[in-house]
């Protein structure tokens, strides 16, 4: 095991981005690169948000200057506040953790984790890239357009986002919303099916799918949802489309919006609702399964231990994936729609628990009897599990029906998928960065920053997304520009300054990653094939691997991924090459 | 091989106090705050509170106990001596708890459903019935007047001085008392059954009264209904809980809960319909 045989050169790394590339790591990359900007600009969003609404009355000083149309007078405008959020909800959820998850991970790990040289349909997948980039474009070119980004919530429900009239950003931005959308979606059933294709077929000898590590089989369920679940929206954003531009009346009934009636016909608003959440409630587990994979992995390295449990996460995780395609009527519980189609949806929504808590147990039991090595990947991990049960709980209050009347559309909803969506996938982004961007780049980033940045980033963690929850008990609903008018809000509002002070301190211990990031990829320390000791065929390959992976011929696989610890045979861990 | 085998004793077990500093933390606070909950004035919005503190206990338990085991683990485990031999029998830990947590969510489910039935059960037929109207941005308010029924409306029949579209042919609305959006407070009786008629003019608004628990989205081309019983009198917001444009934070509304008598006094001394767009 040593470093420096890779004799094939590598070209630098901005080429690599920038080119049209088949080559399933530079893609990767070009995802990885991609969707992390797309953060830094949701963060950008998120930090205005947190300005306004920790003080939506008082002037700040520099807003009017940086937005002169958005902010007259350095206070946000109303129309401007919503766009703020709509953005901000799309391109975190789409743009920064579908496609990173998916898009930047699975494309780097999937064939290296499998012993393939690459992908089945190279060219399907750099094509993939190139889609998603281009819709990031159109995305983000709302912001530039007449009347402003999109602005009816990041779910689009229309009449709002139908009828042009209904607020300024349904205008010309609202339609980049849906290109961008559609766009976004054609590329990710690009990648999609090629993760499943490779999965199924580029297995190298000996890799059975019961030797696959945890990483692989949640990235293979997460493109399996995706399949199904993304075109459904695909087909309800062209239905909108023409709706909006061609007068037809899929789901805009007869409504008379700004003084004058617009005579539609027949159409159903809350149809469109069945088309999002079918496709939105899936998305939630295409985020959150790639994380449970990757922290299964990084716990069971990290904790050197082989993995508890490995046929029952899988069996759980696959009647999970099966769960979150017929659980989207949890969002439209007072939506209008029959009373009684509330109690399936509400049922099965709750007993996702049961799947979610089995692989999270079987994660817990792994630690069980650990030799723990405590490395940021690992603290990360960690800090998952308790933000993925903490946001978790919060969960059964908004799929039980019944407490779901009050807490629906409050800031209970917001504070929840915050703390399981925005973040405990975060963490596992983060423990994924630290842990394989040593095999990314050939250095592994600095500890101690590492360390410093996971401190802050967990306690701040708590303190912006917990109390969010209390507003919601309190009554505050989401999407308020400011709750200063209601008198049973007002005591809540030094909450908001909390939740503000503690985003910014969030957002600021990012820069501690940014830093560590750029700063390793030229002076972290030297990693060799196989930095942290695993077992998973990745780390038998140079860091970074050679075009194509493997030498003259593909690994051998002998065992399952977790021959780590007691049972490995002698020494401490067994590579899946190991005969 | 690397620098990470040395122990990292003080780390792992800092990392174990703060996780049960949190949970402490989480507990402290979420009993703080569920106890500052505004005041739930209906039987309905009474036991959906209790199903709420249920849940709370319950979550609150599963929480505790997740934390609890990571910072136990963390702190005991870690170098040689503490390592424990692996189970074979894996199925019975993931079942126990698991089994539990089963338990818990179809009781969850079965408390829940309960409550749903009273929610959008038929309501009593003396309820008193009242229409909110969403519109951007404020609620129009509309009674039935003394024959107890309502006129029809269309949307094409909207003009200024008749803002619901009311059919002015239509004799049952000659003796509706309605209020244009943002110019009225919804007056409701205590003690009675109210049922709710639940329209929207332009896109989609809800009708959201914390103070019972409940809301119903207003929905175009729709009417929604809701129904509870008030049990408490007293002047309370009403608020909008759907996004529905950039006066969505402004669509407050008052509702008032008062005696039967007060309310029959109030509503004699308003409009009729026919005064208004004869």
């Amino acid at each position: 095991m040593g470093i420096g045989h890779s004799k094939v050169a590598i070209a630098p790394l901005w080429r690599r981005l920038l080119r049209f590339s088949t080559d399933h790591k530079e893609i990767g990359l070009q995802y990885f690169f991609t969707a992390w900007l797309m953060a830094l600009v949701g963060g950008v969003l998120a930090f205005l948000i947190r300005l306004h609404l920790g003080w939506p009355d008082k002037p700040i000083p520099f807003l009017g200057r940086l937005f002169p149309h958005g902010a007259e007078g350095n206070v946000l405008k109303p129309e401007f506040y919503l766009a703020l959020v709509t953005m901000h909800g799309t391109i975190m959820v789409f743009f920064f953790q579908t496609a990173i998850l998916l898009g930047g991970f699975g494309n780097f790990l999937i064939p290296l984790q499998i012993g393939a040289r690459d992908m089945a349909f190279p060219f399907l997948n750099g094509l993939s890239y190139w889609v998603f980039l281009l819709s990031c474009v159109v995305m983000i070119a709302g912001f530039l357009v007449e009347g402003g980004a999109a602005a009816a919530g990041w779910t689009a429900y229309p009449p709002l986002s139908s009828i042009q009239e209904a607020v300024p950003g349904s205008g010309l931005g609202q339609t980049l919303w849906l290109l961008a959308m559609a766009l976004f979606i054609v590329s990710s059933l690009m990648g999609s099916l090629n993760y499943i294709t490779t999965i199924l077929n580029m297995r190298t000898k000996g890799m059975t799918m019961t030797r696959l590590p945890m990483t692989i089989w949640s990235l293979l369920l997460s493109a399996v949802l995706g399949l199904l679940a993304f075109p459904v929206l695909t087909a309800g954003a062209i239905l909108l489309l023409l709706d909006r531009h061609f007068g037809t009346s899929f789901f805009t009934p007869t409504v008379f919006v700004g003084g004058k009636l617009i005579p539609r016909e027949g159409g159903n608003p809350i149809l469109w609702q069945h088309f999002f959440w079918f496709l939105g409630h899936p998305e939630v587990y295409i985020l959150v399964l790639p994380p449970l994979g990757f922290v299964a992995d990084i716990v069971a390295t990290f904790a050197r231990r082989p993995f508890f449990g490995y046929r029952i996460a899988i069996g759980a995780a696959l009647i999970l994936a099966f769960l979150s395609c017929i659980v989207w009527g949890h969002h439209m519980f007072v939506s209008g729609m029959n009373p009684y189609l509330a109690m399936p949806f509400s049922l099965l929504t709750i007993l996702v628990s049961v799947p979610f808590g089995t692989i999270l147990l079987c994660i817990a039991g792994t630690l069980w009897g650990g030799k723990f090595r405590v490395t940021t990947p690992f603290l990360f991990s960690l800090g998952f599990l308790s933000l993925v049960t903490t946001g978790g709980v919060g969960g059964l209050f908004l799929g039980t029906a019944s407490t779901d009347l009050y807490l629906h559309d409050t800031y209970f909803v917001v504070g929840h998928f915050h703390t399981i969506m925005a973040s405990s996938v975060l963490y596992g982004i983060f423990a994924a960065t630290y842990y394989w961007y040593p095999k990314m780049f050939g250095r592994k980033m600095s500890e101690r920053l590492g360390k410093w940045h996971f401190w802050l980033t967990f306690i701040a963690t708590y303190l912006t997304f917990v109390p969010m929850h209390y507003l919601g008990m309190g009554g505050m609903m989401r999407r308020i520009y400011s709750p200063l008018d209601y008198e049973f809000l007002a005591g809540l509002q030094p909450i908001n300054v909390l939740i503000s002070g503690a985003a910014f301190v969030l957002m600021a211990a990012q820069f501690l990653f940014v830093v560590n990031f750029f700063w390793s990829m030229r002076r972290g320390e030297i990693a060799s094939e196989n930095p942290w000791e695993a077992t998973t065929l990745e780390w038998q390959v140079p860091s970074p691997p050679p075009h194509g992976n493997w030498g003259r011929d593909l690994p051998v696989v002998y065992r399952g991924p977790y021959d780590l610890g007691p049972i490995a045979p002698k020494g401490d861990f067994l590579p899946q090459t190991a005969p | 091989m690397g620098s990470h085998t040395v122990s990292t004793t003080v780390e792992r077990r800092a990392l174990a106090v703060v996780l049960v500093v949190l949970v402490a933390g989480l507990v402290f606070f979420t009993i703080r705050f569920a106890g500052r909950m505004p005041e739930a004035i209906s039987p309905i919005g009474q036991e959906i509170d209790s199903l709420f503190r249920f849940l709370l206990t319950v979550t609150g338990v599963i929480v505790i106990a997740a934390h609890l085991y990571l910072a136990a683990v963390l702190w005991r485990f870690g170098d040689e001596r503490a390592q424990a031999p692996i189970v074979r029998r894996q199925w019975p830990w993931v079942l126990v708890p698991i089994g539990l947590l089963f338990l818990a969510d179809i009781t969850f489910d079965h408390k829940s459903n309960k409550i749903w039935g009273k929610v959008f059960g038929t309501p009593p037929a003396d309820a008193f019935t009242v229409e909110v109207t969403g519109e951007q941005f404020a609620w129009a308010i509309r009674y039935p007047g003394k024959d107890g029924k309502f006129g029809k409306t269309d949307l094409r029949n909207i003009t200024d001085d008749n803002p619901l579209g009311l059919d002015r042919n239509d004799p049952a609305g000659k003796d509706d008392i309605f209020f244009p959006a943002g110019q009225g407070e919804l007056h409701i009786p205590v003690n009675r059954p109210v049922l709710f008629l639940i329209k929207s003019k332009d896109v989609l608004h809800s009708f959201c009264i914390p103070w019972v628990r409940l809301k119903m989205d207003a929905v175009p081309g729709m009417t929604t209904k809701l129904w509870f019983t008030p049990s408490k009198e007293g002047q309370y917001e009403f608020t909008c809980a759907e996004l529905c444009g950039l006066g969505h934070y402004k669509m407050r509304g008052i509702l008032i809960v008062e005696s039967s008598d007060k309310l029959e006094e109030w509503l004699s001394q308003q409009p009729t319909a026919a005064d208004l767009i004869p």
